[in-house]
């Protein structure tokens, strides 16, 4: 339902050649389906993301959502940024960073955006925290206001751009398992953009791993783990062992690239 | 708090201890028998034309004049901030203007403006917006240039267009700045009705304070001017009451970040 294709970027610097940060870029999400995109760090994936969320135009190629050509942010599709320090919104209270997620749309009274924005927030655990200011908790509880004011609005694609990479890792795997629950229950899309080749194994039916710059698929990779995961069990899986070393072998041999 | 009431009791310490030196000066002709009166003298003139309502026509004059010019200069300067921060043509073609009238002392303009629109309110209203406008815009641009990319992005794929973008987002966002500009320009508005009032001008606090010294109504003189400190004083500590409730917010984030 989500499809990629052969999606280019070029970046023109204020001297010099143009940059190409996407070379040739495609694959596919099916619905209901946790994809991981995993690739060295600098190889565009960011880029990838904010061509397919439509902030970004692409150079060449095409994204499409349902079969429709994105050319601007499109409805039913969230992006969400690592740096929940500054997506969100620091003037507003938790209930109200959440809410956001609904005000711009048509037909919902204050009263049921607020509802429905404290079922999601107790939905991430934060339950209690509702008139709280995003600066005054931690960073793994931001993030996951980030997550309540993204599921709130039921998009049914959610583009994640490394959303547990400042976190520390006891706080990355409390938030990985919150993740995965709430994406069991809700029957979103997600596509999971990380570094981190454990974290897409250990989320992801399917990861695709990225080269370096110029950035396309080396390789599909699917993840045959039942659900659900298990912090110990699952990683300590041969299968899981086995799509890590692969994903890992794959990324050493592009960087020795360069 | 607690520090700040010792120091402001040690404060008061000081006024009243200037006030009994002044006293004994003007008693006792230190330095000027007719030109510098004592300060009993300048208080019972105080409560005189407070008393006799005369001043307060006065004020009432300046306080309108002066909120008109600031009120407009805020309007103004806000959404040609917000256009000049938020898209770079604007910013690019009025930048070098804006520098350049800015550098304008105000008092300097005072000829024009009597040339365009005489001596009446027009002239002094447009003499206050003028000055006060510049230091909101150039704050009101900085703080618009300001506002992270990541939160805009964040906006942009929960849907928002531009208006509301600007209005939801980077208006709040930039409000801390906006202040900052509509704090100094408050102290402008004051400095600026005083001067246009001395140009030409049959009513109003500068005025008063004018005629009081061409009349050698010496101690009236001074007692406009306390009129005047009483008034700004008032003025900035309501405007820190206002800043404190909205601005809460902000002060918490920047106390958590230090």
């Amino acid at each position: 339902m989500l499809e990629v294709r052969e999606l280019r970027k070029e970046f023109q610097p204020l001297s010099g050649q143009p940059v190409v940060a996407l070379g040739s870029v495609s694959f596919r999400v099916e619905s209901g389906q946790f994809v991981s995109i995993v690739g060295p760090s600098g190889c565009g994936k960011s880029t990838l993301l904010q061509c397919i969320a439509g902030l970004s135009r692409p150079s060449a190629g095409r994204v499409l959502l349902h079969g429709r050509e994105v050319t601007g942010p499109p409805e039913g599709l969230i992006l969400l940024f690592q740096e929940y320090n500054k997506s969100l919104m620091a003037w507003r209270s938790v209930l109200r960073n959440v809410r956001f997620g609904l005000e711009n749309r048509a037909g919902m009274s204050r009263v049921e955006m607020d509802a429905e924005a404290r079922r999601y927030i107790e939905l991430v655990g934060l339950k209690g925290f509702e008139a709280h200011y995003p600066w005054e908790l931690s960073g793994g509880m931001q993030q996951r206001v980030a997550i309540a004011r993204a599921l709130v609005r039921r998009p049914e694609v959610m583009l994640m751009d490394e959303p547990f990479g400042s976190l520390d890792a006891l706080t990355r795997i409390e938030l990985e398992d919150a993740l995965l629950r709430l994406w069991e229950s809700l029957r979103a899309t997600i596509l999971f953009v990380t570094h981190d080749i454990e974290e897409a194994v250990y989320l992801s039916d399917r990861a695709y791993v990225l080269s370096c710059r110029p950035a396309q698929v080396i390789e599909e990779i699917e993840v045959k783990l039942e659900r659900p995961r298990n912090q110990l069990t699952t990683r300590e899986d041969p299968r899981f062992i086995q799509a890590r070393r692969h994903i890992f072998e794959l990324i050493s041999k592009e960087m020795a690239k360069g | 708090m607690s520090h700040l009431w010792g120091s402001r009791w040690s404060g008061f310490g000081f006024l009243l201890l200037l006030v009994l030196v002044w006293e004994a000066a003007g008693r006792y002709g230190w330095i000027h028998k007719l030109f510098f009166p004592p300060a009993t003298k300048i208080l019972a003139s105080f409560f005189q034309i407070v008393a006799s309502g005369e001043v307060l026509g006065h004020v009432g004059v300046s306080l309108w004049r002066a909120g008109l010019g600031y009120g407009l200069a805020a309007l103004v300067a806000i959404t040609l901030g917000v256009l000049m921060g938020y898209w770079r043509v604007a910013y690019e073609s009025l930048e070098v203007v804006v520098e350049l009238l800015r550098a304008v002392p105000p008092p300097a303009i005072i000829p024009v403006a009597i040339v365009f629109l005489g001596i009446g309110d027009q002239m002094k209203v447009f003499i206050i917006l003028f000055s006060c406008a510049f230091p909101i815009l150039v704050n009101t641009m900085d703080g618009v240039r300001s506002v992270d990319p990541v939160l805009v992005r964040t906006a942009r794929t929960f849907g928002l267009r531009q208006g509301a973008l600007l209005w939801k987002v980077v208006l709040p966002a930039a409000s801390p700045f906006i202040m900052t500009g509509l704090r100094i320009a408050l102290a402008i508005a004051l400095i600026l009705v005083v001067i246009s009032e001395m140009v030409g001008a049959t009513s109003g606090i500068g005025y008063f304070i004018l005629d009081s010294q061409r009349s050698f109504r010496i101690p009236q003189m001074y007692a406009g001017m306390l009129v005047l400190a009483l008034l700004g004083y008032t003025l900035n500590r309501g405007f820190l009451l206002v800043d404190a409730r909205l601005m809460a917010w902000h002060k918490g984030l920047t106390a958590r970040q230090r």
